[in-house]
């Protein structure tokens, strides 16, 4: 070949394929680091353009229930992807109890492990007001009154006042605590909103009032004459500071299996072969009549047996159980799409699932937006 | 059976916790005089100006500043109050920049709040300049981000709805 006339041929279709494949071996893993970078490759560009961007990126969704949803961000790098997820668990804030007064407490459950156990039970009301009528509370001045600083548009009030007593009307060889006593059970359902002010009673009412997402979280078992009377505040927060703060229970993603058949798979093999994998992600299919003359194939004279096929790699976990079998040994190639990132988010209630992700990508935003003007202000002397 | 009904201390406290309301303090007369029509709606966004107005006479100390020992071309940043979140995402945007020579980031120690950006440049741009770049490209990511995934969701929930009405 000629010397290097300084112009290379671009890319062809497999090798970007391969740039983008994290390979996934018995003992190893390579090509782990992202090379989308100006002067990696000689004569490519990569650098940063939002169309460039904007053409390549595409988003799937695989699931979207109110509090659960999957999609796929496709043409990402991995900072990015990881900055939302960051954000999802830590930066938006959220309302929790934040401080329990304990009036009463007679159970057997100690008044700091109560608080505990109140703090991290989620919560939901209306939508509009938890976001824009609460404030994020602000902690009084060192030395100012404890409650200088609280207010309806940062605080909220709930009640909870349970007396265990004994059913009267129960059988008399009655077992279950449940039936033989009233509240021996006490679930977040019995945590009461307390409006204060002219507006809390208005906005969060009806639908939109305060009140527990799981109803059904056990607090504490009581046995008469047992009592739980404390009243709470609620205050807005952030993740990052306690994780009841935080809108998700899960905020994750992993990249996209491949898996590569490399020689046919036949017969009793593909069975073996399917039940190396999660269930529906290797399917069998029969050998074609067309596929079984084909010289070379490797299929002559095997029409009519079971085939292995990939169905659906987005299932599989990447075990990597398939590398352990000999007989599979050069017919089948593991890895998983780089840029290929499949999210799953489940909201603890206050937030919808999908509004999470559009606010954590607002809020990269508002954080850069904040930065704008900083760095212009930036003292610029060395 | 011993009461653990703690009286006369716990009592006022618990009159202690009562808020101050609408009718008793300053900050909120104003927002509930602007909401004597009742309108929930109104009344939200009069509140939320009102902080909003309140958050901007709050100024934001200086939170990013030149260490010593930059020029021009070879500068490092230090972000406070900033972490992996910003620190990795910016990184990999200014990277793209084909007048960037080097860039990286570190948290020097886990328990300061700080994220440090080294940034090398060629002769073309400045370290600064990269730095301001990087910012504005992020923010073009996140509205394409934002708007192409607002454009998947409502699609995927129309042909949802299509399908569970058959």
């Amino acid at each position: 070949m000629a010397p290097s006339s300084g112009r290379r041929s671009a890319p062809t279709k497999e090798q970007l394929e391969d740039r983008k494949t994290v390979g996934i071996n018995k003992e190893t893993v390579t090509n782990t680091v992202s090379t989308d970078f100006p002067d990696h490759f000689p004569d490519e560009d990569h650098a940063w353009d939002v169309d460039h961007f904007r053409d390549n990126f595409s988003i799937q969704f695989h699931q979207n229930d109110q509090f659960d949803s999957q999609f796929s961000l496709i043409g990402i790098d991995a900072s990015i992807a990881n900055a939302f997820r960051r954000i999802l668990i830590a930066e938006i804030p959220t309302l929790a109890i934040e401080t329990v007064f304990v009036h009463n407490n007679t159970s057997v459950i100690q008044d700091e492990v109560l608080a505990h156990r109140l703090g991290l039970i989620p919560f939901q009301g209306d939508k509009k007001g938890l976001r824009d009528f609460i404030k994020p509370f602000v902690k009084p001045a060192e030395g100012a009154d404890q409650y200088s600083t609280t207010f309806d548009y940062n605080t909220v009030c709930l009640k909870l006042n349970v007396e265990c007593t004994h059913n009267k009307d129960a059988a008399p060889n009655e077992k279950d605590p449940q039936k033989l006593y009233h509240n021996a059970h006490v679930y977040a359902k019995d945590i009461i909103f307390d409006p204060v002010g002219d507006k809390q009673p208005e906005i969060f009412s009806g639908e939109g009032i305060i009140k527990s997402t799981n109803p059904d979280i056990l607090i504490a078992k009581l046995r008469p004459p047992q009592v739980i009377n404390v009243e709470m505040h609620m205050h807005k927060g952030y993740g990052s500071d306690h994780s009841k703060f935080s809108p998700v229970a899960t905020a994750s993603y992993r990249l996209m299996p491949i898996i590569k058949i490399l020689q046919p798979i036949l017969g009793a093999e593909a069975k073996k072969f399917q039940e190396c994998f999660m269930p529906g992600v290797i399917e069998l299919e029969k050998v074609t009549k067309e596929e079984a003359s084909k010289k070379g194939s490797g299929y002559e004279g095997r029409q009519g047996e079971p085939k292995a096929v990939v169905a659906n790699p987005m299932h599989d976990t990447v075990s990597r159980e398939v590398l352990r079998h000999e007989e599979f040994e050069g017919k089948v190639k593991l890895g998983r799409r780089r840029d290929h990132f499949i999210f799953s988010i489940e909201s603890t209630g206050q937030w919808d699932s999908d509004e999470l992700f559009i606010e954590s990508v607002l809020m990269l935003k508002l954080k850069i937006n904040k930065l704008k003007p900083q760095v212009e202000n930036m003292v610029r002397s060395f | 059976m011993p009461s653990r009904d703690k009286s006369p201390e716990d009592a006022s406290m618990a009159d202690a916790t009562a808020i101050p309301t609408s009718g008793q303090k300053e900050p909120v007369i104003g927002m509930s005089e602007e909401n004597v029509g009742g309108l929930e709606e109104d009344g939200l966004d009069a509140s939320g100006e009102a902080a909003a107005a309140a958050e901007e006479e709050e100024i934001e100390p200086q939170r990013v500043r030149i260490l010593p020992g930059s020029s021009e071309t070879a500068a490092s940043f230090e972000f406070l109050d900033e972490g992996h979140t910003l620190g990795n995402a910016l990184r990999y945007i200014i990277m793209k920049n084909p007048d960037v020579e080097f860039c990286a980031y570190s948290i020097p120690h886990p328990s300061e709040a700080k994220m440090n950006i080294r940034i090398q440049t060629y002769d073309t741009t400045t370290a600064t300049e990269a730095l301001e770049k990087g910012l504005q490209d992020l923010e073009d990511l996140c509205d394409v981000v934002s708007e192409k995934f607002w454009e998947a969701r409502n699609e995927f929930n129309a042909t949802k709805d299509t399908a569970m009405q058959e």
